[in-house]
């Protein structure tokens, strides 16, 4: 049993412990930017969680033949084109989404998140925990993009996924909806209560 | 045999190597792909179009489809209202358009088909806070009153500009008059709510997307007067 969990620990640590976005404190940037709405913010983490854990892999599987004075620009090279072509299948199965993400899906690239990971772990380790890494990395993400969206979506605009979950009546009632929560100084605020909260439990 | 990594000749080649195996792999992505890529864009435009004329594809409609039937011609005409042959209305871009003087513009006009009578329906273009805003607008076919109009931006902040994409927004467009009472065009005002000009006629702005809806103001001003003659002569026929 302890086995397993020892095995599993890249994809689990990364969820909450090490968690990247508020323990590591990378990738806020886009963290800002994609989570004015729900549905963005999963098609984001879905492609996040497939561009790392595919780059983990590729860079763990020739990770002993890279001259290490160009280690840098091959990552760059292979996260890069794996981003070129989740943004042209997104373009290809899911026009409206990727029209909504447009310029995110490239930024990608600049996601310090996978940099970092290809960094720290897919050069020193097996091309199968580099995939658990990256979909545990992946998801830590993930989960902090839909919570902080979540509330975002929900206090910004008074829907979820785009249907009204707010009711007419409270509205009636002189209920506004908050237009600050949809620019970005909110989300780096919601990103900041979650870093507290997760903070006060850990200790 | 232990390769040594550190070399310059090694270096040199494995970056060769990795640049034109992932050039093979992206090219086959992208032509892969194209497509059914070219297939959406086209059709997304068509949808556009046909949200200006307030008709939207319900349940397993397709846009291809829907386009056929309701758009009966498209062409392009010059500032002074006169059929410019050989141009493909679908092919020419307003962005690039409404940079040039008005004299020189090729203006796309596509006609539509509705339950309510023919509509002519011209695109435009502008720019808002943060890229590029465009839109449809369908025009009555006296050429005077806006049947129905059809907002779309690159980049505009979620929940603020980003609002004039929404019918809440568009169909206040709904009926407006672009010219004034003694015949000259005078485009809708996109004003701050509460005001409420007397003399032209005017929507209310986005509240909180003041820069974009300025730009919809301008977008609208100068895209549509260059088809001014155009619009006259339809209220002759």
């Amino acid at each position: 049993m302890g086995n397993i969990r020892k095995r599993i620990e890249p994809l689990i640590n990364p969820l909450s412990n090490d968690n990247p976005v508020i323990v590591q404190i990378l990738g806020i940037c886009s963290a800002l930017a994609v989570t004015a709405k729900l549905q963005p913010a999963v098609v984001m983490t879905i492609s996040v969680v497939a561009v790392l854990a595919l780059s983990n892999v590729i860079i763990s599987l020739i990770r002993n033949t890279i001259p290490t004075s160009i280690r840098i620009i091959v990552q760059l090279v292979v996260v890069a084109a794996l981003v070129v072509i989740v943004d042209q299948v997104l373009k290809a199965w899911n026009y409206e989404v990727s029209k909504q993400l447009s310029v995110f899906i490239g930024l990608i690239i600049t996601n310090c998140i996978i940099m970092g990971r290809l960094e720290a772990f897919a050069l020193n380790n097996t091309p199968f925990n580099s995939f658990l890494d990256g979909i545990g990395n992946g998801l830590g993400y993930g989960i902090i993009l839909v919570i902080v969206a979540f509330f975002r979506e929900l206090l910004g605009s008074g829907t979820l996924w785009g249907f009204q979950v707010i009711p007419q009546a409270l509205y009636d009632l002189g209920y506004q909806n908050n237009g600050m929560m949809i620019l970005p100084p909110m989300a780096l605020i919601t990103v900041a209560c979650i870093i507290w909260f997760h903070n006060r439990k850990a200790k | 045999m232990k390769i040594n990594k550190e070399n310059n000749v090694y270096t040199v080649l494995y970056a060769a190597v990795l640049v034109v195996v992932v050039g093979f792999v992206l090219a086959l992505v992208y032509q892969a792909m194209r497509p059914a890529q070219l297939e959406n864009i086209a059709n997304d435009t068509k949808k556009q179009i046909l949200a200006a004329a307030l008709i939207h594809p319900s349940g397993d409609e397709t846009v291809g489809a829907l386009y056929e039937e309701h758009i009966t011609d498209s062409y392009c005409v010059d500032s002074k209202g006169e059929k410019i042959a050989g141009v493909d209305a679908m092919e020419v871009s307003m962005a690039a358009e409404v940079k040039k003087p008005a004299d020189e513009r090729r203006l796309p006009v596509f006609v539509c088909q509705t339950d309510k009578g023919v509509k002519y329906i011209v695109p435009v273009a502008g720019a808002g806070l943060w890229g590029p805003i465009w839109g449809y607008i369908a025009m009555d076919s006296n050429g005077r009153n806006i049947y129905g109009a059809y907002f779309g931006h690159q980049g505009e902040t979620p929940g603020l500009g980003a609002e004039i994409e929404k019918p809440a927004f568009s169909n206040q467009f709904d009926g407006k008059p672009i010219f004034g009472a003694n015949g000259e065009f005078e485009s809708v005002l996109v004003v701050k709510k509460g005001q409420e000009p007397t003399d032209r006629a005017y929507v209310n702005a986005v509240s909180g997307g003041t820069i974009t809806s300025q730009g919809v103001q301008k977008m609208l001003a100068d895209s549509l007067e260059p088809y001014t003659t155009f619009f006259k002569n339809l209220e002759k026929e």
